[in-house]
């Protein structure tokens, strides 16, 4: 028991001491300016569906503006839009839907209304090959199949639940699961036949599983909008950011990991 | 139900290699220093230690391979070992129900057992409400209501202050008496050994180095260790008819005489002390220095250096008289006829 | 008594119960009647202490024998598998779930052979939940009671066994019966550990409400929409877990 004592005391003595370190990215880049005359650091707060393509997007915005330093923390759209709400210090937000957005927006805490700069719409996720031959929604029906669905409470599972409205098919999951990363490893792992996901992750994923398209989803399409937030440190930089994201080079990008554009 | 076992244990910097008999209904005390390997060929017996080599055969059964519930072998534990959680009664049932007997009829067993020891209105109490001597008679209780072939007792009485153990041991004696297998009692108390036991074994550094009935020992002990016990003074040497030569020079004369390797014993009282070397003196006389003085019973134990190493009772008058105190000198005697030779 | 005591005690005190403020500050009183009706809180609570309990009676079962091993006995790597039953209380516990998939899932390691031989499945059921906070909570049981054996004296098992006990009777005789209060304590704790669990059931089995959505998971999707809804689901979890609990301690714990 003591040792493990010990153990659990050095692992959190580690993880303070990597908040500190963290925390030292804040010294600004003194003396030298850019091109575009932004500099310093840029703290973006993304929806977790967005981690590749922002990853890549935040290295091209770097490279045209080399003073600058951004900084991603990627979760859960309303676990985000909570930390804004709660007071944490950010320059951008990108939320996977409006509704969370809208939750900072009327809080007061984005300068002005979000901008949708993608859209993302809803596939089946089936395990590699499609060994059960699924073509459609209605063939999530079949008896046996086990699906798995994200909860109402988040985005996925209410665009979920529009599509399977629309189509007219009731579809009985096995689990509502948190988020859409967790349906997808269900897929991963074999533990359910296909799952409902979002193209950009299912094409994240094309190594374990097939997204199959379905005309349904074109009636539950998800926006994903972009604010800076009225308490950011770095103003002019968010603003930047925000507007390079919506420019050709970021589009191409997210286009890329399977978003639509607006 | 006759014991005979010859019991091997070796650890690093220890081994046990004694043989042990015991005929049914006989008492054996396995005395000997702490150390010495009693509780090691306790333990052994019972199968709670195992056997390096050598058998443990009860009524010509070896039981050395079997583990300790199937050999039948009772044991009476230093601090008892009661089962805490358990009555006065439900400890001394333990054993019957564990042979299956059915519940009513292992308490009935047990009340009896407990009635036995004189404890019939104590069945309802925990080990911790008991005394002392009471949980010393439930222990033994339980032990014998498990009917064992062979009883082993560990310091059966160390446990219990000087008043408890006087009348514990003599009903211990009694119980020894009536029980019809054999038994085997540990004990470092020579009180003890000699009262309740038919035959003495003593062991030292794990070897048995004298067995005998308690009046052979008494006057014949054959170690320091033995001779301390029963308090003699004890001499190793070679005798020439009545004089026997000690390896450091000095020579004993001894009355009844003998050849070859023996032993010489005499008991401190025997030994009287001098301010002056005594005129028309006894045959052994040496001069000696005092180096401790301490009370012993209604004397004083004495012990001396000198060309021989003893120890003296003198009466306090005499003490008082004679100014003993550390480093003091005198002169020792011992008669001839006090000094007793036996074969080594 | 002495200040350097008192002080970092009142404020590990204070550290540990002010969230429990913040929790009872910030709560819907006004609406909180209509609110505990929801039919879904009911559902969830019933499923995390039936699943609580069956993961607790669980790790009874497996985890005292368990801790005698440890305890008792002498083998090559004791060391190393004791410090393998620890695993579950190091691990972050949604890896815990994964692993568990991988071995119990559909095409896990045993999971497979379970379903084709006995129609055997655990994700998605309550049973997988049972088995997912039993694999976490089991640790806590396990070395509770071991820490327990140590501390009785084995003497005793030896007084039992020269008066006829088998070890097994020994054990359920004289030993169980001496280390009760540590097997309680442990089976308190494992209890607590197996209502509070999130990680690895949410992975392992799922979330459905009524089959595997306990309480810990209905207040993770609550979070994502309702703030409100989630602090009244973890008063009624706090209220009843920590009811149960001081009943409990009253009986069995306390000395």
């Amino acid at each position: 028991m003591k040792k493990i004592l010990t153990a659990v005391a050095m692992v959190a003595a580690l993880a303070i001491s990597g908040c500190g370190d963290s925390s030292d990215t804040s010294t600004p880049a003194a003396g030298a300016s850019s091109a575009s005359g932004v500099s310093g650091n840029l703290t973006v707060l993304a929806a977790a569906s967005l981690t590749e393509s922002f990853n890549k997007i935040g290295k091209d915005f770097e490279t045209a503006n080399p003073n600058v330093k951004v900084t991603f923390s990627y979760g859960g759209s309303s676990g985000l839009a909570q930390q804004i709400t709660s007071g944490a210090p950010a320059d951008v937000f990108a939320s996977a839907s409006p509704a969370t957005m809208k939750t900072v927006t009327d809080a007061g805490d984005a300068n002005g209304e979000a901008t949708v700069f993608v859209k993302n719409q809803l596939v089946v996720a089936v395990t590699k090959g499609n060994p059960k031959g699924i073509r459609t929604l209605a063939d999530l029906t079949e008896p046996g199949l086990k699906v798995a669905l994200c909860a109402e409470q988040v985005p996925c599972g209410a665009a979920a639940r529009k599509a399977l409205a629309a189509a007219n098919v009731k579809v009985t999951p096995v689990t509502l699961e948190q988020d859409v990363k967790a349906a997808l490893s269900k897929v991963k792992l074999g533990e359910v036949d296909a799952a409902l996901v979002y193209r950009t992750d299912a094409k994240a994923a094309t190594a374990d599983v097939d997204g199959i398209e379905f005309p349904e989803s074109s009636g539950a399409i998800n926006d994903y909008p972009i604010v800076t937030l009225k308490s950011a440190p770095n103003p002019s930089a968010a603003a930047a950011f925000v507007a390079y994201v919506q420019s050709g080079p970021a589009l191409d990008v997210l286009v890329e990991a399977g978003f639509q554009k607006p | 139900m006759s014991l005979d076992a010859h019991l091997v244990v070796t650890h690093p910097g220890f081994s046990l290699d004694v043989e042990l008999t015991a005929a049914p209904g006989e008492v054996v005390a396995l005395l000997g220093p702490n150390g010495a390997g009693k509780t090691t060929a306790l333990r052994s017996l019972a199968g709670l230690a195992a056997l390096d080599d050598g058998h443990v055969t009860l009524d010509g059964v070896r039981l050395d391979d079997e583990p300790p519930e199937n050999r039948r072998i009772g044991v009476v534990f230093q601090d008892y070992l009661l089962f805490p959680h358990l009555t006065a009664l439900d400890n001394v049932a333990f054993g019957p129900r564990c042979r299956r007997v059915p519940r009513r009829q292992a308490r009935d067993t047990a009340r009896e057992w407990l009635e036995r020891v004189g404890l019939a209105e104590h069945v309802r109490k925990k080990p911790r409400q008991l005394s002392g001597g009471q949980a010393q008679r439930v222990a033994l209780a339980r032990a014998l209501a498990a009917e064992p072939k062979l009883l082993l007792l560990d310091e059966p009485l160390a446990a219990l202050d000087a008043r408890t153990r006087l009348d514990t041991r003599s009903a211990l004696r009694g119980h020894l008496t009536s029980f019809p297998g054999a038994t085997v009692l540990v004990t470092h108390d020579p009180l003890d050994a000699l009262m309740l036991a038919d035959r003495l074994v003593i062991i030292e550094d794990g070897r048995i180095v004298q067995s005998g009935d308690a009046a052979t020992i008494t006057a014949q002990p054959r170690t320091d260790y033995v001779a301390r016990l029963v308090g003699l003074n004890l001499y190793r040497g070679r005798a020439d008819g009545t004089t026997v030569l000690l390896p450091d020079g000095f020579s004993l004369i001894t009355a009844v005489p003998q050849e070859g390797a023996v032993f010489v014993a005499f008991p401190p009282s025997a030994v009287s002390l001098f301010a002056a070397r005594p005129e028309g003196s006894p045959r052994n006389t040496w001069p000696a220095t005092v180096t401790s003085v301490a009370r012993h019973g209604d004397a004083l134990r004495i012990e001396l250096t000198g060309p021989l190493a003893v120890a003296a009772d003198v009466t306090p008058a005499a003490a008082v008289q004679l100014e003993l105190e550390p480093g003091r000198e005198v002169w020792a005697t011992v008669k001839a006829t006090e000094a007793t030779a036996y074969p080594a | 008594m002495p200040p350097a005591l008192a002080i970092p005690a009142i404020a590990g005190l204070v550290f540990l119960v002010l969230p429990l403020f913040g929790l009872l500050w910030r709560a819907p009183w006004s609406t909180l009647p209509e609110r505990l009706t929801e039919p879904g809180i009911l559902a969830a609570l019933r499923l995390s202490l039936l699943t609580a309990t069956l993961a607790t009676a669980v790790s009874l079962v497996l985890g005292v024998p368990l801790a005698w091993l440890l305890a008792r006995t002498e083998f090559p790597g004791r060391r190393f598998v004791r410090a393998l039953v620890t695993v579950p209380l190091v691990l972050p516990p949604v890896v815990g779930g994964v692993a568990l998939l991988l071995v119990f899932g559909r095409r896990g390691l045993l999971g497979g052979w379970l379903d084709a031989t006995f129609g055997v499945s655990l994700p998605f059921t309550t049973a997988g939940v049972v088995a997912a906070e039993a694999f976490v909570a089991m640790p806590f049981l396990v070395i509770s009671v071991e820490g327990a054996l140590r501390g009785a004296d084995a003497r005793y098992e030896e007084a039992a066994s020269t008066l006829g006990a088998t070890r097994w009777t020994a054990f359920r005789r004289v030993t169980l019966p001496l280390i009760a209060p540590g097997v309680a304590a442990g089976a308190v704790l494992c209890w607590a550990r197996a209502l509070g669990e999130f990680g690895a059931t949410i992975t392992f089995a799922g979330n459905f409400p009524g089959r595997t959505q306990t309480m810990p998971l209905a207040v993770y999707l609550a979070l994502e929409q309702d703030l409100d809804a989630a602090i009244v689901l973890s008063l009624v979890l706090l209220v009843v877990s920590i009811g149960i609990l001081a009943a409990l301690r009253d009986k069995w714990v306390a000395p």
